[in-house]
Formats: C-alpha cells, structure tokens, sequence
C-alpha cells in the first residue's frame, strides 16, 4: 500500500481547506512574522471569526498554563508539565476534531482538554494528586492523560478498529452533542519521545494493515526530557508514516492555521476510508519538561529565545493587527476573559478539598470484591480507633 | 553523604574497576538522571560508556541483554518503577532465562536499577512498588537498598556479580544523609541484616521501610516495648535465618512493605516462616502494607503508606494474641 498522496476537500463550517497529505516540504499558512502565505496543498481560507476564535483558545491554554506553573511553584500542585510554546499544535489539532471523535492525549495536553470543553479545574485536579483522571472520556471525546510514554497510540488505533467495525456493522454507540460527522476518528497524541517506543511503532503497523481511522499527532517539540529529536531519529519523524504504508507531514507546529488544515484534511482521508496520516507538528518546549525539571542542565538559552521568536500567539495577533481583523476591544475582551479564567482556577483549586481516605477504594473493579471490602473496613476502623489525627491510634 | 551521592559513586568505582561496566538509561548523561544519580559520569568516563539511550525501556534491557553476550556489564536506569512495563517481556522472557535457555553458556551481568516506591507525592505510575513481579521470576536476582552505605555497596557487587540483579532504590529515601565507610568490611550481597536488636516483636522491611520501622522502634522503646528490625535488603533469593533467628526468641513477627499485600514479598515471607518456625509463633504473622488498589493519587498516599502508626498498631495486635 504506497504512501500515495491524497487530495481531500474538508469542509467545516467556515473554513474550506483542499488538503494533500504526503507533501514533501514544512507546511505552513502563516509565517512567524504574522504573514499569511500559500501552500499548494493547503489552500485555506480562513474568515475573521475563525482566526479570533483560535487566537483566544490559544490565550486562554496559556493562562492556564501560567497559571499551573505558578499553582505549582506556590505548592498547590505537586507538578505541572507546561505546554508553553504548543498552543498552536494543541489548539489547531484539537479544534479541527468533531464532537464525536476521539482524542489520546499525553499529560501535556492541557489546551486538547480545554478545546474538548473539559474546565481546566480538572486538569489541576490531576496535578494536585486528587486523582488520576478527572473528566469523562466518552462526554468529552477524551481519553484519560497518558503519562506511561507511548502508550496510548495502541489505544487510539483500537478505538478506530472499533470505529471501523461499528460502520460496517451500522451500529455504534449514541451521538454526543455537538457537531457530529458519524463516521468518527480517533487522534493519538504522543511526542517525538515516544516515536522511539515499541508500541508506537506498533500502532503505526496495525493502523496501516487495517487502514485504521486514525490519526497519529505528534508533537516533536525537540526534546524527550534532556534529549533532543535527534535521539530518537534519523529521518524527519513524518518520513516513518511511509515505511508503514500510509502519508505522513511535516507541519510548522506553532501555526495554528496550518495545524489546523493539516489536520482537518487527515481526519477528513480517515473518515473517507483512506486510513491512517502521521502528522509531524514541528514545535518547540519553550518551559522545561516539568517543574521537577531544570532545562538549563541541558539545552542553550541562545535556542530557546531562537524559539520564542516563532511565538504561536504572537503570529497570529500580528496578522489580526496588520489585516485588521480585531480591534482593540477584541484583544481587551480576551485578555480580560484570560485574567477571569486564571482568578476562577485559583480559587477552584485553593478550595479543593482533599477527598476521604476511604474513597482510594472506589472503581478499582466494576463491583468491589469480598477481600478489598475487607480491607477498607480495616481502615475504615483504623481510623475511626483515632479520637484525634494527631494521636497515635493505639 | 545521601543516597544519591552513594549510588552515584558507588557507580563511579564500579566503571573505575572494570571497563566492561556501562550505563544506559534515559537522560543518565548530560543530565545526570533525573534524580542525578549519575551526574557526572558521562563527562568522566565518556559518551560511549554512558549512553543516553532512546526513550525505549524495552529497548534499554533488551540491547543491555547483547551488550552483555558481547561481554559487557551494562547497568541500565529505568527512570521510575511504573516505567519498567515497556520492557517486562526483556526482563522476564529474556534476561531472566537466557543463562537457562543457553544452558548455563550465556551469562548476563546486567543490572537493572529502578528507584521504586512511593512517598514523594508524585503523579501516576511513578510511586510503585513491583518488586513481586521480579521476585516471582526465576533468573532474575532482586535487591533493594535501605540506606547510604547499602547502596554504595550493594550496587557494586550487583555490577560485579554475573547473574542479573534488579536493583531497586527507595526513592523516598534518596535525599536522606548517612555516613557511608568506602573501606568497610561489606556485607554479602544476599544477606539480611539485624537493623536494630529487640526482644520483643520482630519487624521485618527492606526498602525505603526500613527507615520507617526503626522510627517505630525508637518511639515504641519510649513505651517499654523492645522491636527487632530486620533489613531484608535481598528479595530474591531471600535469606530468612536472621527472621527466623529472631521469631524464635520474641514468637512474633510483623512483615512491612508499601507494595500490596496480595501474592507479595510479605506473603512468601509469612508462609516461609510459619513453615519454618510454627512452633516458635505466639500470634500470626502480621503485615502492614499497601492496599491492594493501584497506587492511589498522592492526596491519598498518607492513608495508603505504611507509617509509624500502622506499624506499632500491628505491633500491639501482635502483642495482644
């Protein structure tokens, strides 16, 4: 099965996108310095509302990241891994995705989770160790975070196998609300790390012997903790997609407009029936790995900055700005939804209470068995034996 | 000096002593480890012997396992214990079973380090405690370090040794100072050790418990009760004598573990002991461990942990058979 490239028509709304997966060279729509340019591939036309409304999606993913780092430095969050610099890879992938599709996300996802319409009081959830999930995987079209590097690409390719089955079958689970397309993909988030992992390459064989309706998004963000993308490949990452048998892009990652016609046109191939795309969204981690990590150790300053000046939100308020297609007021209004949304996060997350101990015993199985019931009525009397926490319970 | 530093030059003598002896892990050079257990050693001993490998743990063991038959001795990071699961088919189908399968002509001195347990409040998958899983594996030897001059040791004879050793390291305790005596006399790799005498209640841990214990044993002695802690330190195979030694004089034993309690070190050890020395048993052998529930968020690890309070809790329904 040749990687053969694939022209797509993908309609959305407001947006009319010609796409080709398998091009050869970096796609991109909208250069650093806020200048709009045409790619053959991509021919984009993109209305005033639809650039605003990304621009705020991705003002907002990063108030919320600010606001993590700063929750976590303050010690109400045990970490927080940013996503600083990935906003346009986050917010142009997500919101390309239907109501009824289905997202694998890393722990970095934050922007994917807000796109989805999950409160990203649930994200400082997790982070504040209160527990390991926090929204519901089928409301939202959302799976769980991944933390386990890699391992959610199988998942995806799974979901699509499902997917595939459900159509052939005509059966499938109710629509949720939203815009639905019926025929649903599933998009495996995953980074340039994880490329090096076994069962990454292993959702790439399965997803193109079956033709899978997925679509694989990697962020190369340059660096898996202190090594950098060259530690995991010798070829550019989107090469691999064709010894797999399927079309892999490169895109400029921190160009929400390209990311989002990139990815508009892959789901669009998979919906089709034309199976699996590797989209290679070419970014950078401006923070470092988390707050437990110190990027200084490993990586120059001078690249960072070298980055920074590729900003994803700088660009596109450039281009507003230059084309007036926001006013002041425009950009007024988001930064005061921004300041509204931090201000509501923390005072969410400084009033979460830590839940009862005993409540560590629930959804281990569907039903509860005979000897874990056993063991949290041990505990349940353990410490109902101790009048008061600061005495030993004797 | 702490944990860290022990390992760390511990690490640093083993690759002095023998140019066989190489590192592989993810960002074990430039950056030292995440917990920087070995900072520094890339830059004294060279790219080509610390390697900062892909982000592959099974790629980790399973090229530690040809660098070994190429005669090598590879001491591999896994980077936290819920990351060791990418390569459990290399660890247990392959390096475990290599020697076996080649009929003794193949031999593996691969160390597997895996700094393992919980306490830290940490996100998921990175406070586990999946010492069972390799104690169940026949050809896989398991030891886990207490303490500063236990790791310095104790991580040089794994390297040294020619079977592979999964070398657990309590992370919780990594920052925790000791003096550590590079001359002293060592103690067998695969041997337990009284951590403390007692005449009353044997408690018996390894790992990042054994502090905790001794920590119930010094309150416990203000209340007149005399606690024995034993330090495992070997989880397979398992030296039992100085348990057994010391249940047969106080008659009671409570075992300490943060992994769950369910097909568990404590689990081998009660039945091991009741075979042993039943007529030596004034109650039931007790265990404080994890719940058998995955390893809950960190809000929860307080009430999940084994601590000061459950232990001399146990203690006393010991002591009250």
């Amino acid at each position: 099965m040749p990687a053969s490239p694939v022209s797509r028509v993908a309609a959305t709304g407001d947006l009319r996108i010609v796409g080709q997966a398998g091009s050869e060279a970096l796609v991109q729509l909208l250069t650093p310095e806020g200048e709009r340019v045409d790619h053959p591939d991509y021919v984009v036309d993109a209305p005033a509302e639809r650039l605003q409304s990304l621009y705020r999606d991705m003002v907002l993913a990063r108030r919320v990241d600010e606001e993590g780092t700063a929750l976590q430095r303050q010690g109400q969050l045990g970490l927080w891994a940013s996503l600083r610099g990935q906003e346009a890879a986050q917010v142009g992938s997500a919101r390309a995705l239907m109501a009824d599709d289905m997202a694998f996300p890393t722990y970095r996802e934050h922007a994917v989770v807000l796109c989805r319409g999950v409160d990203a009081v649930q994200i400082m959830a997790i982070f504040r160790g209160l527990t390991h999930g926090g929204w519901d995987p089928h409301r939202f079209g959302l799976a769980p975070y991944s933390i386990v590097i890699g391992s959610q690409a199988l998942h995806a390719v799974g979901y699509a196998l499902g997917v595939q089955r459900d159509a052939a079958r005509a059966r499938g689970p109710a629509r949720p609300a939203g815009q639905t397309t019926g025929s649903p993909v599933a998009v495996a988030y995953f980074g340039d790390g994880a490329a090096s992992q076994g069962e990454v390459n292993e959702a790439f064989v399965w997803a193109g012997v079956y033709n899978a309706p997925v679509v694989f998004f990697c962020q190369n963000n340059q660096w898996a903790i202190s090594q950098p993308a060259e530690r995991q490949t010798r070829v550019p990452l989107y090469r691999r997609a064709d010894g797999f048998g399927f079309p892999g892009v490169r895109v400029d990652g921190n160009d929400v407009l390209a990311v989002l016609a990139v990815t508009l046109s892959a789901l669009q191939r998979a919906r089709d029936g034309g199976g699996p795309t590797l989209i290679e969204a070419f970014t950078y981690r401006i923070g470092a790995h988390t707050t437990a990590d110190d990027a200084t150790r490993y990586r120059s300053l001078a690249e960072v900055e070298t980055w920074k000046l590729k900003d994803p939100l700088e660009r596109v308020k450039a281009f507003l700005h230059r084309k007036q297609l926001a006013d002041p007021a425009f950009f007024e209004q988001v930064g005061a939804e921004s300041d509204a949304l931090a201000a509501r996060l923390r005072r969410k997350c400084l009033g979460m209470a830590d839940p009862p101990a005993l409540a560590m015993f629930d959804h281990v199985y569907a039903g509860e068995h005979p000897p874990l019931r056993r063991q949290r009525a041990h505990l349940a009397a353990y410490l109902d034996s101790s009048p008061d926490p600061g005495e030993v319970p004797r | 000096m702490t944990m860290v530093q022990a390992l760390n030059a511990g690490l640093r003598a083993a690759m002095g002593a023998d140019p066989a002896v190489m590192i592989l892990g993810e960002d074990v050079g430039r950056l030292g480890g995440v917990f920087r257990v070995t900072d520094g050693l890339q830059a004294e001993f060279g790219e080509d012997r610390v390697l900062d490998t892909p982000l592959s743990e099974s790629g980790i063991v399973g090229t530690a396992i040809g660098l070994a038959m190429r005669g090598y001795r590879p001491v591999c990071e896994i980077q936290f214990d819920g990351f060791v699961f990418p390569a459990f088919n290399q660890l247990v189908s392959q390096l475990a079973k290599l020697r076996y399968r080649s009929a003794g002509a193949l031999s593996l001195p691969v160390t597997v380090r895996i700094p393992f347990g919980g306490g830290i409040g940490a996100v998921e998958h990175h406070s586990e405690s999946p010492e069972a899983y390799f104690a169940h594996t026949a050809g896989l030897r398991v030891v886990a370090c207490s303490n500063p001059q236990d790791a310095y040791v104790m991580v040089q004879q794994s390297i040294a040794g020619d079977d592979p050793v999964i070398f657990l390291e309590p992370k919780r305790r990594y920052w925790e100072k000791a003096p550590v005596d590079r001359a002293a006399a060592a103690d067998p790799l695969h041997a337990a050790r009284v951590a403390r005498a007692g005449t009353d209640v044997t408690v018996v841990a390894y790992g990042p418990m054994v502090r905790t214990c001794l920590d119930a044993a010094a309150v416990a002695e203000g209340e007149g009760m005399s606690l024995a802690v034993i330090d495992l330190r070997t989880l397979s195979p398992l030296d039992l004598q100085p348990v057994l030694d010391s249940v047969r004089s106080t008659g009671r034993l409570v075992v300490v573990h943060e992994a769950p309690s369910n097909c568990s070190l404590s689990a081998e050890i009660a039945a091991q002991v009741t075979e042993e020395a039943f007529f030596s048993l004034a109650a039931p052998v007790l265990r404080v461990t994890g719940y058998d529930i995955p390893y809950p968020p960190s809000r929860f690890e307080a009430a999940y942990l084994p601590d000061l309070d459950r232990i001399l809790d146990a203690v006393d329904r010991s002591r009250a058979y």
